[in-house]
This record gives structure tokens, C-alpha cells and sequence, in this order.
């Protein structure tokens, strides 16, 4: 025990001793984040909307000078009828169409079901739902106000549909999808890296020519990176959620589990890596290439699983971040429980235990 | 004609004094022993006269030109061979050559036929199509000094070049650099084994920073009362203060 | 005690170690001595449980390398050849993180390291990295003794590091050899052979010799000579046109000659020189040094083996 808490307190040293791990520790994910996000979100001033409003209450007006006084929305048409919202969107200067149910004012009251849909141009995914967040915002606003002395009679229904993208592909994709990536660049790099640079300067022979246990050896490489994928895992919560405010629906104890799973999955590819590769150069370039590429690529991260060739498809099912993702997209943006990613943490949980085992079982006693 | 001269030279890092106010001038094809202990500021020197780092003090030309200057013409007056870094081990002997060749831009033709007369000289022919990495430790050493010196420089600076290389080899690298010599190359190097210091024309002991002996093998000996180059190197550098560097 | 039967090892094409046998006693100084590439690093691996060998055995004190490498990991210390420490750590901290793993700390067996360490202790707090190659060569020493080894495998520790460096490394084995620690150690440099109590010499996998140092020299069967004169380079071609002479090279101030006793005499030699204009010409028989006797052994083994 005092030299597995020796041999981690010396890993320790090299982190926090080389500027450039700590930069690509602490920085690199928020980076990331940064960058995709906005890469991502486009900017959504002044979008133009259109509205079809058949009930013309005073509900509805009220909602509809409260748009029009918004910075972000220009309305730009009042339709006739529903059938000019298909020729709208084709015209392609609608980023969103507003349509009322009759009689709306009285269906609140009464029926307790008046209807607003906001329709969006499902193309851009990630427009769309920043724009029906922020109408469905001022909606809600206009509606407390109003039934401010009795809350609860509000019931509106409101229907967002994306038209073209109906099922809302990567819409937050990201958020999920940069922490699959960065779990698996600091796991996996990182501890081959750690490992092959022990093996160039030659500190990793005598460690092997001493009692210590090869086994040990391995894991007191993996636990302070184990650390700081955690605490990387915190940064990019706090950030997502407090800078780009995507929010976490769902719980956020299984998407702790969740995430701990796939941080063993990574460290035990950064192993294999390790066991295999005698150079920091190559260990980076495998990492780099062999893990981040899929990563990025094939995890349905940036393009829909679905629209693969199927050979892909097909690879896409060993890549441990497409079901990572899928699992935080489930939990985090649909608000699911954790019954809803049990495939996933089963198969996740699979595969960590088969990677672990494996790279135990491959961990050299020797030098070759 | 003198090939290197150097007055009061001084490099300080920060208020450290790795060369410390040496001077010296060295002649056309003379073999100029550079040595000290690790830390003595040798390697700090050398890049000075190599053009790779602006002295903090004193004055200094090679070959010619002002080492403050003047360091893109040094560059191109002088060859260069270390330990580490020699040649590319992915690229076959000739290949080599050629590239290093190139680089200092001789013609092509005349890369052609003098390519052939070095693998001669050397007795490579029948590995000119080998890869460096699969020749020998001794070969390599040879080779690249071989190519150091292709482009005819006034000077050739040699790292510790036969590190490790065994005794026959070793030898047969000295009758090369004695024949760079007597084509006028001068030769300036620095070596862990003390009996070729013997080989030198003259000698120079650096002590911390400082140049503490410069003379023939011979007169050292004789001033320091020792029979052996061993003998005075170690009365110089046991006596070295700074040794935590 | 170390013993070697019949090594060999081969890397793809390469023949690494080709049958060596050798045996290392109690409280001995045992150098393999030889050039670059000649299979010094492949060996101590072989020995200190790191690598497998293709055929042949090795026990250390009786245990065997491969059955009983677990207990052999406790009792060797090793210095590998292009060990360079954790450079980001200070000498304290390495030392101290090595003392861990070997399951002991510095106090237990400071006795041992003592004379060493109060070398590098001013500096303690110094990162590796930024010690000069004769420090780094101490300290990593201590880390290889710190648990109080048996034995001691140094692969190559005077390499690249300065002659006052390397004759004080020297010193502290001489030391260490008294406190009873049977050494191993490789080296290319010939001149170090004096400071074993026996050594084996090596060339590209196979030993030429292995005796004391002083036996191996005594038996050198050739006649050799020292020569000088006032221009030495002229002066090894000339010795090498002359017949009879079998293998002319330099030696530091002067050249050495061998050539089959009785072939030739000094003063033929002399007058050979004379006529080619050389002045101050002296020569003198010499007893062979270890270079002299492993040029001599490597050029029989070739010839042996029918190579140029």
C-alpha cells in the first residue's frame, strides 16, 4: 500500500510539474467545449417568424406584441391560413412559425387546453431549439402573468415540431459528445503516453526488475488520471450547464454512474495502448488517430449513426463513445431515468471489464 | 592563417557564467582537442562558435566571419558531426549523402561522382543502398563524419564522436579526421577518452568556464609532471568547484 | 554469485548472444567489456529477469531467472544503460519513491549509500534533469543500492560521463565491492578492465576472452612495440608498408606495431623508417593494454569466422 500511495504521489509530480500536461489537462476540455459550442450555435437575434393565429384573442395579442418586442424575433408575416406555413418555410426566410388553436383565450380557461405550436426549421437542429426555447420562454412568461392569481389553471399545451429533422438529430449533441471525447483523450492518451515515457527513459526497467508487482504497477498509472477525468467531468458540467446552459434533465447520479464506466473503459484502452507501444510518439499517434478519430466521427457525435453506410454502422457499435453518448444525450437532454440507458451501462460496463482484463493479462512481466 | 579566433568570450545565463572570458586562436588544419569535464561549458562554447548562440562578451571569428553577425555564413563554412544526431537512420547511405550534400548545396553531378569515390575510400560500395540503421555503430560514425566534411568546410566540429565505438574502429575514425587534416580541414573536437587527446595538435582544458591549459599533449604533460593526457585532465578537473550542474 | 550457461538470443535476423557461458563469484567485480551494439545491454537483461533468452540458463545465488524471478526482483539492483532517473522529480523524491518500492526507506540502509549520497545531498532539492551527467550517475547508483542488494547489475554506467566523473564512479565500487556486493558491469571503455577482478570481452555476441585482466594482457602472443617520431600521420602509413608488420595503430602519442616475434628487429625497423626521412624515431617493446589484446582477439575471431 505505501507504494502504490508513493508511486501515485510521484505520478502526481509529473502532472502538475509539466506546464504542457496541466494546459491539456485543465484547458483543453473546456477548450473543446467552447468550440463546439459555438461552432454549433449559430447566432439566433432577430430570427424571423411568422404567425397563423385563427382565435385573435387578447391572450394571443398579448403573446404576440410580447415576440414582436423581443430582441430576438422578427415577425415578418401574420398568415391566412394554415396552409401558407409549408410555402414559409420553403421561401426560406422563416426560422419559425407560430400557429394558435381557435379560440384560444377560451380553451385555456375552460377546456384547459389551448395549443400553441411552434414549428422550426429542423435543418439547423441546434437553431431550432434555442429559438423554440426562448418563444416557448416568453410564452410562459406572458402566461404566469396574466393567471398570476391562480397558477394553476394555466394548461397550454406547447407542441414544438421540427419540420424536415422531426426526430431533433444532434440538437445538444455536443455537450454529450465532448465528454465522450475528453474521458477518452485524457484516460487513454494521457496513460499511454505516462507509460510509454517510463519505458524511453528507462525508469519503467527498473520498476520492472523490482518486487513490485507489475499489476500494481499498472494501477497506480491509471488512479490519478482516474482523478482528473473526474474532475474534468465536473468542469464540463459546470460549464455546460451554467456558460451554455444545457441543461442536465435527467438525473444526475446515473449520469455520474454512467460516466464512471466509461472513464474505466478509457483507462483500460490507454493501457492496452500502453502494453503495446514502447514510444511516446506512437502512443500518441495511436491514441490520437486509432481513438479519437472513431471518436469524433463515428459516435454519432457530429453525424447521425443512421445515415452511415452500413459497414460503418456496423464499427460504430465497438466505438465505447457512440454508446457513451448515448446514454448522456438519454439522461441529460431527454431527461430519461436510468432504466432507459441499461443497454448501454450493460454494454459499457462489458466492455470495461473485458478491456481491464485484457490489458492485465497483456501487461508485460518483462521487456518484451 | 588562423581559422577560429576567440577574445575574452563570455556566455552568462542569468547571473550563471557557463563560458567564462576564454580566448584562443586555432590554424588551418590543425586538430584542436576541446575538452572538460561534463559542466565545464563546452558545449556552451561550441554553440557560440557554431553560430547557434550570441556570446554575452567578447569577440570571435570563424572562418572567417563574425560569430555576432555573421552566423548564416558560418553555418555554411563549417560541418558539424555529434554522437546523437548524425544521420537520418530511414535513409540508405547514399541517400544520405545525397541529402547533406544537397543542403549545402553542391552541384549534382558533382554529388554523383564524388559519392562514388567516398563509398570507395570507406570501402562501402557493395552497402550504398543499405540502410544507416542497419549498419554497424562504428560505420555510422564514419559515415557521418564522412558527410560533415563532403562540402569541403573550412572547419568541422566533432562531438564526442567516437562514444562507445570499439578500439579498431575507433582508430580507423582517427586516420580520417588526420586526413581531413593534412586537406587543410581544421578539425575542432571534444572527446571522453583521453588518449585521443594524445592525437590532438594542441589540447585545451576547460574548468568551470574557464580555460585552464592550452598547449600540446606533450607540454602538458611535461607542465603538469604527469605521463599520461588522463593524468593532467584529472589534476585540472578534480580541482573544478562547480560540479552541481 | 551469478552463473551463465550457454546464453543465446536473437532478435529476428539478428544474433544478439550467441552461447555464453560465465560465472560471477561472491563479492567479485565481474566487467563485460566491449563496444556499441556488441550485445552488453541484451545480456543484463537476460540476467536481471527482463528478458527471456532463446536457450540456456542463469541462476543468481541459486535462484533461477525465469522460475524464480519474484524473488530475484528483491535481491538484484539494476542501473539500466539509458537510465536517466524521473527527471521532474528531485533527488530527494527519487530516492525516496525508489526506497518505497523496494519496500524500505532511505534510513534503513543509509549506511550503504552514505559515502555517495553526502556527494549529491546540497543538492536534494534539485530536479533531476538539472544535474550534470556525473550527479545523475550518483544518484541513480543510490537508487539502484538503496535496498541493499545482493547483487549488482550496472549496464554501461560511465558512458557519455567525463574521466574525473568515471575514475571516481570507480572509486565508489571499489568501495561498495568491500561491503560485499557481487558487481556486474559493462562498459566500452577498455581502460576500465583494470578495475575488475575479472572480465569477459565481447564482440558482436560472443565472448573472446574471459580472465583476469592481467592474464589476458600477459598473454598476448604477439610482439608489440611502441613508435614515435616527429610526424606521426606519415608515420602509420609508413609502418603499414612495411612487411612483416602485422597491424599498425595509434595509441594516444604513439603508434603500436604487432608482428610475429622474430620476424622483425627493432633497429630493421628503425632504418626502414630513417630512409623515408622520419627524425626522432623511437621505438620501444611494450606490453599489451587491453585495447592492444581486444583489437588482437576480435581480428582472430573474424578471421576465424571467415569474414573480411
Amino acid at each position: 500500500m505505501k507504494q502504490f500511495i508513493a508511486f501515485i504521489k510521484k505520478e502526481f509530480h509529473h502532472i502538475f510539474r509539466d506546464t504542457w500536461t496541466m494546459v491539456i489537462l485543465l484547458l483543453l476540455p473546456i477548450l473543446m467545449l467552447i468550440l463546439f459550442g459555438y461552432a454549433l450555435s449559430t447566432e439566433i437575434k432577430s430570427v424571423n417568424i411568422a404567425i397563423y393565429d385563427p382565435s385573435k384573442d387578447s391572450l394571443s395579442e398579448e403573446i404576440i406584441r410580447k415576440l414582436e418586442s423581443s430582441e430576438y424575433f422578427n415577425i415578418i408575416r401574420m398568415l391566412d391560413s394554415p396552409f401558407q406555413i409549408e410555402e414559409e418555410f420553403q421561401a426560406g426566410n422563416t426560422g419559425m412559425v407560430l400557429v394558435f388553436c381557435e379560440n384560444f383565450y377560451k380553451n385555456t380557461l375552460s377546456k384547459g387546453d389551448a395549443q400553441i405550436q411552434l414549428l422550426t426549421d429542423g435543418s439547423d437542429p441546434n437553431t431550432a431549439v434555442t429559438i423554440t426555447n426562448y418563444a416557448s420562454g416568453i410564452i410562459k412568461s406572458v402566461m404566469r402573468k396574466s393567471f398570476a392569481s391562480n397558477p394553476d389553471a394555466i394548461r397550454v399545451n406547447i407542441i414544438t415540431k421540427l419540420i424536415y429533422n422531426p426526430e431533433m438529430k444532434s440538437a445538444y449533441n455536443f455537450v454529450p459528445g465532448v465528454m465522450g471525447m475528453v474521458i477518452m483523450l485524457i484516460c487513454a492518451m494521457m496513460t499511454s503516453i505516462s507509460i510509454a515515457r517510463e519505458k524511453e527513459t528507462g525508469t519503467m526497467e527498473i520498476l520492472l526488475a523490482s518486487p513490485m508487482k507489475p499489476l500494481l504497477i499498472i494501477l497506480s498509472k491509471a488512479v490519478p488520471y482516474f482523478f482528473l477525468s473526474c474532475i474534468n467531468l465536473l468542469t464540463i458540467l459546470l460549464f455546460s450547464v451554467f456558460l451554455l446552459k444545457v441543461p442536465i434533465a435527467g438525473s444526475l447520479i446515473a449520469l455520474l454512474t454512467v460516466s464512471l464506466v466509461y472513464i474505466f473503459v478509457s483507462l483500460a484502452i490507454g493501457l492496452l495502448i500502453s502494453s503495446i507501444t514502447s514510444s511516446q510518439l506512437v502512443a500518441l499517434l495511436l491514441s490520437g488517430m486509432a481513438l479519437m478519430m472513431p471518436a469524433i466521427y463515428l459516435s454519432g457525435m457530429i453525424f447521425p449513426i443512421e445515415n452511415m453506410p452500413r459497414g460503418l454502422q456496423i464499427v460504430a457499435q465497438i466505438i465505447p463513445a457512440k454508446w457513451y453518448i448515448v446514454a448522456a444525450r438519454n439522461i441529460m437532454i431527454k431527461g430519461l431515468g436510468f432504466s432507459s440507458i441499461l443497454k448501454e451501462f450493460a454494454v459499457l460496463s462489458g466492455m470495461a471489464l473485458i478491456l481491464i482484463t485484457i490489458s492485465f493479462k497483456k501487461f508485460k512481466l518483462r521487456l518484451e | 592563417m588562423t581559422v577560429i579566433t576567440a577574445e575574452n568570450l563570455t556566455k552568462r545565463f542569468g547571473d550563471f557564467t557557463a563560458v567564462n572570458h576564454i580566448s584562443f586562436s586555432i590554424k588551418r588544419g590543425e586538430i584542436f582537442g576541446f575538452l572538460g569535464a561534463n559542466g565545464a561549458g563546452k558545449t556552451s562554447a561550441m554553440r557560440m562558435l557554431c553560430g547557434l548562440s550570441i556570446p554575452t562578451e567578447g569577440t570571435g571569428h570563424v572562418a572567417g566571419f563574425d560569430i555576432y553577425s555573421q552566423t548564416e555564413q558560418i553555418k555554411k563554412n563549417i560541418g558539424y558531426m555529434s554522437q546523437r544526431f548524425s544521420l537520418y537512420e530511414d535513409l540508405t547511405v547514399k541517400e544520405n549523402i545525397r541529402l547533406f550534400a544537397g543542403i549545402y548545396g553542391i552541384k549534382s553531378r558533382e554529388i554523383a561522382s564524388r559519392t562514388d569515390a567516398l563509398l570507395q575510400k570507406l570501402g562501402f560500395m557493395s552497402e550504398r543502398n543499405t540502410l544507416v540503421q542497419r549498419l554497424p555503430l562504428g560505420w555510422k560514425q564514419k559515415l557521418s563524419f564522412s558527410v560533415a566534411i563532403f562540402h569541403e568546410p573550412k572547419l568541422v566540429f566533432l562531438d564526442e564522436p567516437t562514444g562507445g565505438v570499439d578500439p579498431a574502429t575507433r582508430r580507423q575514425f582517427w586516420e580520417l579526421i588526420y586526413d581531413a587534416a593534412e586537406r587543410g580541414i581544421t578539425v575542432f573536437v571534444t572527446t571522453h577518452y583521453m588518449d585521443e587527446a594524445e592525437y590532438c595538435n594542441r589540447v585545451s582544458i576547460m574548468v568551470d568556464g574557464r580555460i585552464e591549459a592550452l598547449d600540446s599533449p606533450r607540454n602538458l604533460r611535461e607542465q603538469f609532471h604527469s605521463n599520461s593526457m588522463d593524468g593532467v585532465f584529472q589534476t585540472l578537473a578534480r580541482a573544478a568547484v562547480r560540479k552541481g550542474d | 554469485m551469478i552463473q551463465v550457461h550457454n546464453i543465446s538470443k536473437s532478435f529476428d535476423s539478428l544474433q544478439a548472444l550467441d552461447d555464453l557461458s560465465f560465472r560471477v563469484n561472491e563479492g567479485e567485480i565481474f566487467g563485460i567489456i566491449g563496444p556499441d551494439g556488441a550485445g552488453k545491454t541484451t545480456l543484463f537483461r537476460i540476467m536481471t529477469t527482463l528478458l527471456l533468452a532463446d536457450r540456456g540458463e542463469i541462476s543468481l545465488n541459486s535462484l533461477d531467472v525465469v522460475k524464480d524471478f519474484r524473488s530475484i526482483r528483491k535481491i538484484i539492483g539494476y542501473m539500466p544503460g539509458k537510465f536517466s532517473l524521473y527527471q521532474d522529480l528531485t533527488i530527494e523524491e527519487n530516492l525516496n519513491f525508489f526506497a518505497t518500492v523496494f519496500n524500505t526507506s532511505i534510513e534503513e540502509n543509509y549506511h550503504l549509500i552514505k559515502d555517495i549520497y553526502v556527494q549529491i545531498e546540497p543538492f536534494k532539492k534539485r530536479r533531476a534533469g538539472a544535474l550534470s551527467g556525473g550527479m545523475k550517475q550518483k544518484l541513480a547508483l543510490c537508487c539502484a543500492l538503496i535496498h541493499y542488494p545482493k547483487i549488482l547489475f550496472l549496464d554501461e554506467p560511465t558512458t557519455g560521463v567525463d574521466p574525473v566523473s568515471r575514475a571516481e564512479f570507480w572509486e565508489m565500487l571499489l568501495s561498495l565491492k568491500e561491503s560485499g556486493l557481487t558487481i556486474a558491469v559493462s562498459t566500452p571503455y577498455m581502460d576500465e578492465a583494470g578495475k575488475c577482478d575479472r572480465i569477459a570481452l565481447i564482440q558482436k555476441g560472443r565472448f573472446l576472452k574471459i580472465d583476469t585482466p592481467d592474464n589476458i594482457t600477459d598473454q598476448f602472443h604477439l610482439s608489440l612495440m611502441s613508435v614515435k617520431s616527429d610526424s606521426m600521420y606519415p608515420l602509420l602509413k609508413d609502418l603499414r608498408k612495411i612487411e612483416g608488420i602485422d597491424s599498425c595503430f595509434s595509441f594516444g602519442d604513439s603508434h603500436h606495431i604487432t608482428f610475429q616475434a622474430n620476424r622483425l628487429q627493432k633497429d630493421e625497423i628503425e632504418s626502414i623508417l630513417r630512409t623515408k626521412g622520419h627524425h626522432n624515431i623511437d621505438i620501444q617493446p611494450i606490453k599489451a593494454n587491453m585495447e592492444d589484446c581486444f583489437m588482437d582477439l576480435a581480428q582472430s575471431e573474424e578471421s576465424l569466422k571467415g569474414e573480411p
